[in-house]
């Protein structure tokens, strides 16, 4: 593809690098060190593999926070997913959320006792499934962020359309702007400044992180997960420290409109609401999550088999949620590294490719 | 990826390194073939907006100049 080499150019990455290096420098004529937070899966993973991170000078830490959807997918969700799966109902899921630990099982071992278990590449799969077998129950895991909302409902949409009565949704989808308030408020954090999420903020709009930069006078600047666009997004955000100003800067307009997309908007209005939402490491965030609305409401799996969601137990030596709030880094973790690697995970940021446990293990075991 | 077809009403193909991928564009306003979109879980969620990504490119473009010591203004 004609854009992917101009956005990797290694030239371009040393400029950046330079001026990153100056905006370092101001910084620590004025004493001052700054911590910046990333709070999308993609850049974590962009982030690890191009080694960002190891090229940033020491005033300047990058943390990586909560951008993962299934790291902070709950214990007691993957618990539930396993109850469901054991009651004869097809689980469609993204493939990630199969080596998920629940409290005691995961869904791979379920799987491996029988269970059906089906990998979706996208919620239109979960479609297929219910379409194949009319006779049979499908619930699809509905997780995620923003960006995978108005897919996931789509999916009931065409359900609905098509008079699908066989398929529901095991929700526990998560708002980022929530998350972000209630990392602000985490006095032991104190992060400077956000790089904002690209997917996300193309369904929610730039304007969405307005409350953020003018309620807390952090500045936020929504970058795409392009090395070289993530390095311009650090050098902006670092160009507003040292001028102590906090701005919404929206680095990735190719793609983010300040409205964002109306029409996944309106489509995740008329069928979700805001619910209260458990994340994991964070707990529980106020209206941070998305339910179906109680007109919907046939469309919940969790209705529809009498099944609730509960807290679970994980391990209690995994600090993911201490990495989820970029309290630690994953080598901090007794366990990572020896109990726990990619192919055994014992949290779930060890799993997926956007967890940082799992990019920390790949791209800097050493750091 | 690229859009190369529009196959139904709010289905299409995209082309991404020369593999061909079925997209719902039920997400997108009137996407057009020949047109870029960013597509998530296979959802096209956004059309890309190609001036704004050539403009990004001729800014990477300038600073990569820069660096080799090339004449040009810093951006
Ligand atoms: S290394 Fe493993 S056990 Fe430790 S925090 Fe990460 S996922 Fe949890």
């Amino acid at each position: 593809m004609k854009y992917i080499d101009g956005f990797r150019e290694p030239d371009a990455a040393l400029f950046l690098r330079r001026r990153i290096e100056e905006h370092a420098e101001a910084l620590a004529a004025d004493g001052r060190t700054v911590r910046l937070m990333e709070v999308c899966g993609s850049h974590t993973m962009a982030v690890g593999r191009f080694g960002i991170r190891e090229m940033l000078p020491p005033q300047v830490e990058l943390i990586s926070g909560p951008g993962c959807p299934v790291c902070v997918t709950g214990t007691g969700y993957v618990d539930a997913a396993i109850e469901l799966a054991a009651r004869d109902v097809t689980i469609a899921t993204f493939g990630d959320m199969l080596r998920v630990p629940g409290s005691r099982s995961t869904l791979a071992r379920a799987r491996s006792e029988g269970a059906r278990v089906e990998v979706c590449y996208s919620p239109e799969g979960a479609l297929e499934l219910a379409r194949r077998e009319p006779d049979r129950q499908v619930v699809f895991l509905a997780i995620g962020f923003e960006t995978t909302v108005a897919p996931g409902v789509s999916l009931v949409r065409t359900a609905a359309r098509e008079g699908l009565g066989n398929l529901s949704l095991l929700t526990a989808f998560k708002l980022v702007p929530p998350a972000l308030e209630a990392l602000i408020a985490d006095p032991e954090l104190s992060i400077d400044g956000f790089l904002c999420p690209a997917h996300v903020s193309a369904i929610i709009g730039a304007e969405a992180y307005r409350p953020v930069v003018e309620r807390h006078g952090l500045p936020c600047v929504i970058a795409s997960f392009e090395p070289l666009d993530i390095l311009l997004g650090i050098d902006r955000l670092l160009e507003l420290l040292v001028a102590r100003r906090a701005e919404l800067v929206n680095q990735y307009r190719r793609v983010v409109r300040p409205e964002g997309n109306r029409r996944a908007q309106e489509l995740i209005a008329a069928w979700l609401e805001p619910v209260d939402a458990d994340w994991r490491g964070l707990g529980s965030i106020p209206r941070s999550g998305l339910g179906l609305r109680e007109e919907h409401a046939s469309w919940d799996a969790a209705r529809r088999f009498g099944i609730t969601i509960g807290p679970g137990e994980s391990n209690p030596h995994c600090r993911c949620g201490d990495v989820l709030r970029g309290k630690i880094r994953p080598p901090e973790c007794a366990l990572f590294g020896r109990s726990c690697v990619p192919a055994r995970p014992i949290g779930a940021c060890m799993v997926s490719a956007e967890g940082t446990c799992a990019a920390y293990y790949k791209y800097a075991r050493t750091a | 990826m690229k859009l190369v077809a529009i196959t139904g009403e709010e289905s299409g193909t995209a082309e991404l390194e020369g593999a061909r991928y079925q997209v719902n564009l039920s997400l997108v306003d009137g996407a057009q073939v020949g047109e870029y979109v960013i597509v998530h879980a296979g959802f096209a969620i956004e059309r890309l907006d190609e001036q704004e990504a050539e403009a990004r490119l001729a800014l990477f473009e300038q600073m990569a100049r820069a660096v080799r010591g090339e004449a040009g203004p810093r951006p």
